[in-house]
């Protein structure tokens, strides 16, 4: 359930970004994005070498003990920041609600996952509800629509934040879906252990992405965004699909996802 | 009821290419749920309710052995009589020797999911006694055979057309030879039909919704009235009900009642909600004359006190289900046995077994809406990721699961090899993709690939390898449409 934090009198400045493995191996420019928002909010930007990934790929298939120890390993690496940021609720949930209860026979790592879990936020969150922004100097001509991806929407309560900076965003008109809350069908190695239940809730997204008349689907969520834009891209849609914090930091010039740079 | 649950794939394939059932799961989708936000909107303590109902429920389970205990010495005080029934086949026996010992003939039910879990109607079937379903869903799927697909609307997978066709075949020799087109006239053919039925029975056997322990009633909610029937006609009573159903007061009952229909179809309250207490007694106008409660257990005690306990906190209102977006695409016959939806993801690996049921709780993205509406807040996610963990510790797991994970966990505890790995990876897909910016095809990913484009990284190396090249080239990322226009 949605627990947002109260800004703060002295934000936290010294920041650690969490890049996600998806991030990093496909969309780079949302790290980049990331990056910019929180330094032109005030905060120096670290990126921990030693980050890889949150550990979901295991944890949702019940390895228990390769999650303790990927989670060891983020800890570690994430040690002595202000906050850690991460550009995805779903991994933002796992570390922020899924770590302390894997160390619940560990007190001593407990204390730390839960000190760790307690300054990790997601990055739209972290922008609006700790730093207090409420409007960033952004341009994009088009129509939107956006997508609340699950974890964020429910393990964290990620809903009016990016809308409230998407709605102060120049030239961007937002407009709902009917059931922008209902899963998209990614579900981590769901859509590839189950490709036919989740090929029939992504083609359901789309019909309702499409219905709203928008021209550029937008969500917080790389693999959500990547599932959606696989099947609009099959359907041979032209909707765009960004990610939240590329149209955010005004960095929406460089191709879509799933779509070809054009040579520059 | 034989289970398919281990033919998971094969059901989701049948489900998936069946018009009628995709008809109907299209208009379950938006009804439902629309219904029960509207309802929980109206109710401000709504929340709050939920959270009461959580406590009573994990209170009952604390302390379930004296609440059972309480409730059998009230049955027995007012004249009726508790039988325990630890696993199906003892529940089973003991309704067939109650029907038995009565000469019974016919059995009229109301709508109960636990008969259905002991496979109660092909028992007494076998046995020459005939049960009627007197629940319309109900009697229309006993009418072609079919298994429930829903908790609380067992026909649901059918459509309007389904019905009359049904209807037409089945009630012809009776006389009614018209084939209806209008839903009310389907209703009013079914009264007919079943109103001599509830006059015939010799019993009636209802499930129960609560068990109240401080007066021995069960409790028993309904928006046709046709417990009421089969409860009140016949000679003898016979409820059955699962242990975890029982709960100490009716002060308890009617908070649970407050979040069960609005939960459920989004009512305030269901049309019927009747509480049996005992059997007629001297001076009733109506009531049976023998009152039985049969208690079945099927492995229910096994839970408490461990990490599944919560599933037992149920109260079978189906919000899960009409909330989730697997069960929204495949319906509920496909789940393979008894109970569909997220909560039959949980409790059918307990009641017959994760070897057989054991893709139940994978088929999930984790959406967390089923927990997010569920009125006693049950974790159903995390309950779901127990049961793959016990399938991982116990190597249930499929083997390519296993080495793909094994192969990946190997190399995420390794940043450096990792870094070198996705270094190559992405590379090599950024040159491949380049043209298209996407894959219509790609070795090892067939399972994306057959319905979706797989979007190719962005050029230029991963994440971490720009960021270690010497920072960010913010010449290269640093461009949006508004410095394009400024």
């Amino acid at each position: 359930m949605s627990n947002p934090v109260p800004p703060q009198s002295s934000p936290p400045r010294h920041v650690a970004l969490f890049v996600t493995c998806l991030v990093d191996l496909f969309r780079p420019s949302i790290g980049f994005a990331a990056v910019k928002l929180l330094e032109e909010a005030g905060c120096t930007v670290d990126v921990p070498a030693a980050q890889v990934c949150c550990g979901q790929p295991a944890y949702n298939s019940g390895d228990r003990a390769t999650t303790r120890r990927i989670a060891r390993q983020v800890v570690d690496a994430f040690e002595g920041y202000d906050a850690v940021v991460v550009p995805s609720g779903s991994c933002g949930g796992m570390l922020s609600h899924h770590y302390p209860g894997l160390f619940d026979d560990e007190p001593a790592l407990k204390v730390r996952a839960e000190r760790f879990a307690a300054r990790t936020f997601e990055l739209i969150t972290f922008l609006v509800d700790v730093l207090g922004i409420s409007r960033l100097p952004a341009h994009y001509q088009g129509i939107v629509t956006y997508h609340d991806s699950c974890s964020g929407l429910r393990e964290l309560g990620v809903k009016h934040q990016p809308r409230r900076l998407l709605a102060a965003v120049d030239g961007l008109t937002l407009r709902e879906m009917s059931t922008p809350e209902v899963c998209c069908g990614f579900g981590g190695t769901f859509c590839v252990k189950y490709p036919e239940i989740s090929n029939a809730m992504v083609a359901e997204k789309a019909a309702d992405i499409a219905a709203t008349g928008a021209d550029t689907l937008l969500a917080g969520d790389l693999g959500c965004l990547m599932n959606m834009a696989g099947k609009l891209k099959r359907q041979g849609s032209p909707i765009r699909v960004r990610h939240v914090a590329e149209v955010l930091a005004d960095m929406s010039r460089n191709a879509a996802i799933g779509e070809p740079e054009d040579g520059r | 009821m034989q289970s398919t649950a281990h033919d998971f794939k094969g059901n989701v394939g049948a489900a998936l290419a069946d018009p009628n059932l995709q008809d109907s799961l299209a208009k379950l989708k938006t009804g439902f749920s629309e219904r029960r936000r509207q309802a929980a909107e109206r109710l401000p303590e709504f929340e709050a309710l939920r959270d009461r109902a959580r406590d009573i429920k994990n209170h009952a389970l604390a302390n379930l052995d004296f609440y059972l205990e309480e409730f059998e010495r009230k049955v027995t005080a007012l004249g009726g009589q508790v039988h325990w029934a630890p696993t199906a086949e003892d529940a089973r026996r003991i309704i067939a020797d109650l029907c038995r010992g009565v000469g019974a003939r016919t059995i009229a039910k109301s709508k109960s999911m636990v008969a259905e879990e002991i496979g109660l109607n092909e028992h007494l079937e076998a046995l020459g006694i005939a049960p009627i379903e007197t629940d319309l869903g109900e009697y229309i799927i006993q009418l072609r055979r079919e298994p429930p697909s829903h908790i609380i609307a067992p026909a649901v997978h059918l459509t309007k057309d389904q019905v009359a066709d049904t209807f037409l075949e089945h009630h012809s020799r009776l006389g009614f030879t018209r084939r209806l087109t209008e839903r009310n006239d389907l209703v009013a053919e079914a009264r007919q039909v079943l109103r001599q039925k509830f006059l015939d029975a010799d019993v009636g056997l209802t499930g129960a919704n609560f068990l109240v322990a401080e007066t021995g009633s069960s409790m028993l909610v309904t928006n046709e009235g046709n417990a009421d029937l089969s409860n009140t006609l016949p000679r003898m009573h016979i409820v059955l009900a699962s242990i975890e159903k029982v709960i100490p007061t009716l002060e308890d009952a009617a908070v649970l009642l407050r979040v069960l229909a609005r939960s459920a179809t989004g009512q305030e309250s269901s049309a019927y909600t009747t509480l049996n207490t005992g059997p007629r007694r001297p001076g009733d106008l109506d009531g049976p004359e023998r009152y039985h409660v049969v208690l079945l257990d099927n492995g229910r005690s096994s839970v408490l006190g461990t990490e599944m306990q919560d599933m037992l906190r149920c109260i079978r209102c189906g919000a899960c289900m009409n909330h989730c977006p697997v069960y929204g695409a495949i319906g509920g016959h496909a789940y393979g046995w008894v109970y569909p939806g997220p909560i039959g993801a949980v409790l059918t690996p307990q009641l017959i077994g994760v070897e057989e049921a054991g893709d139940l709780p994978n088929a999930s993205t984790f959406c967390g809406r089923c927990e997010s509406v569920c009125p006693v807040r049950i974790p159903l996610p995390r309950l779901m990721r127990h049961w793959r963990e016990r399938e991982f510790e116990r190597h249930l797991t499929p083997r390519a699961v296993r080495q793909g994970l094994a192969l990946w966990a190997y190399l995420a505890r390794r940043p450096r090899l990792y870094r070198a790995v996705t270094g190559i990876a992405n590379r090599a897909l950024a040159l491949l993709g380049r043209s298209d910016g996407r894959f219509g095809t790609l070795p090892l990913a067939g399972g994306w690939t057959r319905y979706r484009d797989f979007p190719a990284p962005q050029p230029g190396g991963t994440f971490h390898a720009q960021w270690k090249r010497g920072r960010w080239n913010r010449g290269r990322w640093n461009r949006g449409q508004g410095s394009r226009k400024r």
